[in-house]
């Protein structure tokens, strides 16, 4: 080597350069820097170079300028219908779900004998929520002749509605399997909870204030950056949903439940129109990256962070 | 007046257990009237769907279920939920491990950014890049076999590098830095002294994998076409297809039996999985 004949501080070996924090961290790193570029940057670059062309799997792409983008927003009817169908689906069970994560963690931070109990019941559903399995249970249960109809009969209401026939209930029973998994965002929000130090309702409860004003004054603003936090998961997790429709409702009826994924998993297997579903990602990915900003951006008006005050 | 406190704290306690337990019981309630349900007669699970409990407890479900469709039995699914589960998830724990000690104990250039990046691979959901990777699967060879699914795996998960570069920061720095006056070096310090330490976070790292996995039916739709290849999610949809025939009791049992592993692990290991989403967020 060259470099015997430098300086001395050149003079390491190349174990003693190996065993630098400088080269070692990137031989630890290496696995991942690896699949970043191959598994997500490179993918997510030839696919912003595809959403510009005419592309089946078979034949080599075709460019075909903003043509996609262009058919997207203007020509593709389906394309709104299934964006408003998405955003339907997540504006109702996002909060939701949040709300009642929330109403079941303030349940349970009371600790009693059974509190390991009810957790476990309350958290399963998230846990198994999102099988190919629960999702076949749900279809059978809302069916006409399912067990929602039948228990609605032994309380005296008489229904033979097709809760999954309806547009206007087809929606609701995928909102309701959403809501129902609320057991992973009642976990975080039970952590939350307890770290909400003792002394400050001892002080609020020495002041007078009643229970519903501690909530809204400490326990509330406390939690904010919980919420948050659940919020940003809660919304990617959201737009992203795929399974629910796919096996449940396969869409119908009429599309009213035919999410965004499945309509971009249709184009591009199904229609063989890779483009247009490469297109699909990427308006999707904005959507979400910009929805994701614009809360980071808010949180100065409505997360507490403790050390700013 | 003691006394009436008491006994008013003491019928609060009553209501708080009664709706808190009347609430958990219809939360499960569909998932007990699945499992039941597998072992009622398919025209049982329709004509008397408010009934809970079966007749009489019948195996018939499971013997006609397991045989599958297109002449592959349930035995073969599960065989091959175990290997691209297992294989995954032995992947994603190690080397989310190796990734973590590197950017939990090492400075180096451009550090930031790849932490960035692996934050950025961490919310980047799946179903957005699955398009692109297809293209560039389908491009190597690789669609039809389990080698999209599972390869990504041994390169890093983001969130499970994330639960270990936690749980390693909790580790005093000290413990290193004897090691090193010992003449440990930097790769010698990961498994000697690093690694026994950071056991909760691989289990807890092992879990979520497994059972994401195990429940993972976008990666097997999008890259699996031969039966014999179908993992146990995507055969249950194959299974409940109307052309397969609507044997909803045979459906039920080998929905159960699918999440026979998921309840093993929510039994065996909810320490884990609890404080995991606790200290991470991880979703469940």
């Amino acid at each position: 080597m060259k470099n015997t004949t430098n300086p001395p501080k050149r003079k390491k070996t190349l174990a003693q350069a190996m065993n630098t924090q400088k080269v070692a961290g990137y031989v630890f790193t290496l696995p991942f820097i690896i699949g970043f570029l191959a598994f997500l940057a490179l993918p997510m670059i030839l696919s912003f170079g595809f959403s510009f062309t005419k592309y089946s799997i078979l034949e080599s792409p075709e460019f075909i300028g903003l043509d996609n983008y262009i058919t997207m927003f203007t020509g593709d009817s389906k394309f709104w219908k299934v964006f408003g169908v998405t955003l339907y689906y997540v504006i109702f069970s996002v909060p939701l779900r949040l709300i009642m994560a929330l109403i079941v963690a303030l349940l349970l931070v009371k600790s009693s004998k059974l509190s390991g109990f009810y957790r476990a019941v309350f958290y399963l559903p998230s846990i198994i929520g999102s099988s190919v399995a629960v999702a076949i249970l749900w279809k059978r249960m809302f069916a006409s002749d399912g067990v929602i109809n039948a228990l609605l009969q032994t309380v005296g209401i008489n229904c033979e509605i097709a809760w999954l026939g309806r547009e206007s209930t087809a929606i609701w029973t995928l909102i309701i399997l959403a809501v129902w998994q609320f057991g992973s965002s009642m976990l975080i929000f039970l952590s939350g909870l307890k770290q909400i130090p003792v002394s400050l309702y001892e002080a609020a409860t020495v002041d007078g204030a009643t229970g519903i004003q501690r909530f809204f004054k400490i326990t509330l603003p406390m939690l904010t950056p919980t919420i948050f936090f659940n919020l940003i998961n809660q919304l990617i997790n959201g737009f992203m949903a795929f399974t629910q429709s796919y096996i449940i409702t396969q869409g119908k009826p009429r599309d009213s439940t035919l999410f965004y994924t499945v309509y971009m998993y249709q184009n591009s297997f199904t229609y063989n129109k890779m483009g247009y579903g490469c297109a699909m990602a990427w308006f999707m990915v904005l959507v979400v990256g910009i929805l994701t900003l614009i809360l980071f951006k808010s949180q100065k008006y409505w997360v507490y962070y403790e050390s700013e005050g | 007046m003691k006394q009436g406190y008491k006994e008013k704290r003491m019928v609060l306690t009553v209501i708080y257990h009664v709706f808190t337990l009347l609430f958990a019981l219809v939360m499960i309630y569909p998932v007990v009237w699945m499992i039941l349900g597998s072992f009622k007669d398919s025209n049982e699970i329709f004509q008397q769907a408010q009934k809970l409990l079966p007749d009489s407890f019948k195996l018939t479900n499971y013997e006609v279920g397991w045989q599958g469709f297109a002449g592959y039995s349930f035995g073969i699914f599960f065989k091959n939920s175990f290997i691209i589960a297992g294989l995954s998830t032995i992947g994603a724990v190690i080397s989310s491990a190796i990734v973590a000690y590197g950017f939990a104990r090492c400075e180096f250039k451009f550090k930031g950014f790849w932490f960035a990046c692996m934050l950025l691979a961490m919310m980047l959901p799946f179903q957005m890049i699955m398009i692109p990777q297809y293209i560039v699967f389908n491009k190597i060879g690789w669609v039809g076999s389990y080698l999209p699914i599972i390869v990504p795996q041994f390169f890093g998960q983001g969130f499970f590098i994330f639960l270990n570069v936690q749980f390693i920061k909790g580790i005093p720095i000290d413990l290193d830095e004897a090691a090193r006056m010992d003449g440990c070096s930097i790769y010698s310090i990961f498994p000697r002294i690093i690694l026994p330490l950071i056991k909760p976070s691989l289990v807890t790292s092992a879990i979520f994998s497994f059972m994401w996995r195990w429940d993972d039916f976008m990666s097997a739709l999008i890259y699996l076409s031969d039966p014999y290849t179908y993992p146990v999610s995507y055969a249950l949809k194959m299974f409940s297809d109307p052309t397969a025939g609507s044997d909803w009791g045979a459906m039920f049992a080998m929905a159960t039996l699918s999440l026979i592993p998921i309840f093993f692990i929510f039994l065996t290991m909810q320490k884990y999985l609890v404080e995991g989403i606790a200290s991470t967020g991880i979703k469940g």
